[in-house]
């Protein structure tokens, strides 16, 4: 059962985008950047008040790739296998983080939701292949040694804070 | 301090932000900050040492980019520690800091304008693109931003401006080539009186970039080619579709639209005429099919990103049922300069049937990555060898993609053929939106079609059986072969199956999702034909190479034997061991169980 913090936030959401049915992908786009992830009661509450069948809601929001009804982790890694880092040797540097924290394709997110692993199919920063995006920060020319040291970092920070 | 006024420009393109450059930003605005006479304003007319945020150069792998104006200086692959030498030097003193300098082939080049990766490009809709502040309008005025909609508005009817642009043959820039002016033409004739403008900056093919450059480097040039098309068509709202992977593509949109409306160049009203155009800005929603006009619309109405057949076009039924002016972020871009210009001019530029320059993301095996722009027309060879600078490593030169996920591949015979629609199509391949993916001899080709038949078969909407079904089959044969388990049938199948999907999938996506596949298996049949006797001659399929252990490195303790699941390692302790090839599987357990790495892929 989701906190009223939630509702009231979305709410909010709403009251930015209005509630004809064109709305409800931004809407959905702003829950998600809130929370991280789509609280599937979110989706019904908001199908609700957009006056649309939660089939259709939950329709859209299992087209698009972006949305998910499972929590991320903090750092969300995106590995770019578009064509000019898949030749740059992009799936090496995947093949390294899932293995070093113990993931795949199916399990994204590490049990201490620190960490999310998932591949996207171009950032459009292609002159630098291969990429990698954590939570939307890019980094540039990677490789399975430099992922590593990433992952060690963030760990660091996730330490302090 | 040099007597002129300086100008700092800093990339701050997604790449070159990747590489630092707000930090550099951060450290010349601290080092001009003590210099007197320094105001940072915009404005052409005040003199200032100015620190701006350009948008992106293009010349992506020897960024961060700094560029210093008046002396155009380029500075390649900068780094914080380099500040304070560059402001001592260059801004104090004048002088270029040489080790900072491009430099090929034994030459250093000074000026950004004739390093030959710029030199030998036309930039005409990315000329501001890194050169001004994108963050700034005023900057944009200060370049004769805004007269184009200017000129429209007060010397022109909008009649007379869909006839610029359809004297001009300005073609779509998004991959179709469909003329824009007739486009503009059908939507103006339409009885329905609300139309609508929207811009595709979904940009999906993996490999290209330069809609997010434009977006992020000029974001108001692409903006006045939409209003001048609202003008033009008769509409009042417009809508800017940016994919959810272009973040700072969104925000520099919307700061622009935001310093537009206060300036009385959007909303009601604009310049105290009649003419009132709203701009909005939807986010995609991580689906390469709403690339597609009609998924677009179904997009921003709020739906799932599914095709509908056409006819109705989206020119008399688009958005919200409305007829509706779709046009791509670089086809919009062109627009300004058509209308200041007039038709002929562009006509100049490029082959008649294919006016006006292109362009191109260069990306891949080639040693200047990045964003160029050249004229239609414009060979290949030309392309990839002077501007791209050749392949890199001296390796090979095997194939070029072009178009996407959906284009053909082309190969050194075709290095003369001339870069524009009609040209490519007679070739079987297209320019797509613009990207260009070089790829060098240990690239394997079979590995590459099955790379984009994966992606276009996650990226189908499920809507038409020919795609949905067809490209998950052509996938598994594709599967099959990239591992040793393909058979001479499988290549039969794959062309019958490319074919039919081609010919009967309900949208672009489908009807050119077999296209690499088609163009590999009749350029690089033999490649095919090996993978069929289990051996990848690229050297890059993993299952078709051999595991082998290097003797001198071998120590013989056999844990790599212990380890692997087929008992295919024979030896005696001490001794060097040996992989039976025969029986190995290829799983990779000896290489991840080897403390001598003495086990390697051949």
């Amino acid at each position: 059962m989701l906190d009223q913090s939630y509702y009231d936030k979305t709410d909010q959401i709403v009251g930015v985008f209005g509630t004809h049915q064109s709305a409800l992908i931004p809407i959905i786009q702003g829950i998600q950047n809130e929370y991280r992830y789509l609280p599937p009661e979110l989706l019904t509450y908001v199908a609700g008040k957009l006056g649309i069948t939660e089939a259709k809601a939950y329709g859209v929001a299992t087209f698009y790739e972006n949305f998910s009804f499972d929590p991320k982790g903090k750092y969300i890694i995106k590995v770019c296998d578009g064509t000019a880092c898949h030749v740059r040797k992009s799936i090496p540097i995947l093949d390294y983080l899932q293995k070093e924290l113990k993931l795949s394709k199916e399990k994204c997110t590490t049990d201490d939701m620190v960490f999310t692993v998932e591949t996207v199919s171009c950032l459009g920063a292609c002159g630098l292949a291969p990429v990698l995006t954590v939570n939307d920060k890019v980094y540039p020319a990677m490789t399975p040694e430099k992922a590593g040291k990433l992952i060690e970092e963030l760990r660091g920070e996730e330490q302090c804070d | 301090m040099a007597g002129d006024d300086c100008r700092i420009l800093i990339c701050a393109g997604t790449g070159c932000l990747a590489g630092g450059s707000r930090e550099i930003c951060h450290k010349f605005e601290e080092l001009s900050q003590n210099i007197d006479n320094v105001s940072v304003e915009f404005g052409r007319e005040i003199a200032h040492v100015g620190v701006k945020k350009s948008g992106c150069h293009g010349f992506c792998e020897m960024g961060p980019l700094v560029r210093i104006e008046p002396m155009n200086y380029l500075y390649i692959k900068v780094k914080p520690e380099d500040c304070e030498e560059i402001f001592n030097e260059t801004i104090l003193k004048g002088k270029p800091v040489e080790r900072l300098l491009y430099e090929i082939d034994g030459v250093k080049y000074e000026s950004q304008e004739e390093i030959p990766f710029y030199a030998k490009q036309t930039r005409l809709v990315l000329k501001n693109c890194g050169h001004i502040d994108a963050e700034s309008i005023d900057e944009y005025l200060a370049v004769g931003g805004y007269s184009a909609i200017e000129k429209a508005l007060f010397e022109m009817k909008p009649e007379e401006v869909v006839a610029v642009v359809e004297e001009s043959n300005l073609r779509g820039r998004g991959g179709g080539g469909f003329q824009t002016g007739y486009k503009w033409r059908q939507v103006a004739k339409q009885p329905e009186i609300t139309r609508y403008v929207v811009c595709n900056g979904d940009e999906g093919d993996p490999g290209a970039f330069m809609d997010r450059s434009i977006m992020e480097g000029d974001p108001h040039k692409m903006i006045e080619g939409m209003m001048v098309a609202a003008y033009a068509a008769g509409a009042q709202e417009g809508y800017v579709y940016v994919r959810a992977e272009y973040p700072l593509a969104v925000s520099r949109l919307e700061q622009a639209i935001a310093q537009a409306e206060s300036y009385n160049l959007l909303g009601d009203n604009i310049l105290g005429t009649d003419f009132s155009f709203r701009l909005h800005i939807n986010r995609g929603g991580g689906a390469f099919v709403c690339g597609e006009g009609s998924a677009l619309t179904a997009s921003i109405e709020g739906e799932r990103g599914m095709p509908r057949t056409k006819p109705p076009r989206t020119v008399e039924q688009g958005l919200f049922g409305k007829p509706t002016v779709l046009n791509n972020v670089e086809t919009y871009a062109n627009v300004p300069m058509i209308v200041e210009n007039g038709a002929d001019w562009f006509l100049q530029i490029g082959p008649k049937n294919s006016p006006g320059t292109k362009a191109f993301a260069l990306t891949g095996s080639v040693n200047n990555t990045g964003l160029i722009e050249v004229p239609m027309g414009t060979t290949l060879g030309e392309v990839i060898f002077t501007i791209g600078g050749g392949v890199k490593n001296d390796a090979g030169f095997k194939a070029v993609q072009i178009g996407g996920p959906s284009g053909g591949c082309l190969i050194d015979s075709d290095l003369s053929l001339p870069l524009d629609f009609d040209s490519l199509k007679k070739k079987g391949a297209m320019i797509g939106s613009g990207g260009l993916v070089v790829m060098d001899e240990h690239t394997c080709m079979v590995e590459v079609a099955r790379f984009f038949m994966n992606f276009t078969q996650n990226e189908s909407c499920g809507k038409c059986v020919p795609c949905r079904e067809g490209t998950m089959r052509m996938l598994e044969i594709l599967e099959r072969i990239v591992i040793g388990e393909g058979s001479e049938v499988d290549l039969d199948i794959l062309e019958e199956l490319g074919e039919a999907i081609t010919d009967t999938a309900l949208c672009g996506l489908g009807k050119s999702a077999a296209l690499p596949v088609l163009s590999t298996l009749r350029t690089f049949r033999d490649e095919y034909e090996a993978h069929l006797e289990k051996k990848c001659p690229a050297g890059s399929c993993e299952k078709l190479r051999s595991y082998i252990i290097k003797a001198e490195a071998c120590k013989g303790c056999s844990k790599c034997a212990r380890n692997c699941p087929v008992g295919a390692i024979e030896g005696v302790i001490k001794s060097p061991y040996t992989i039976n090839q025969e029986s190995c599987i290829k799983c990779g357990a000896c290489i991840d169980s080897c403390p001598f790495k003495a086990i390697y892929i051949a």
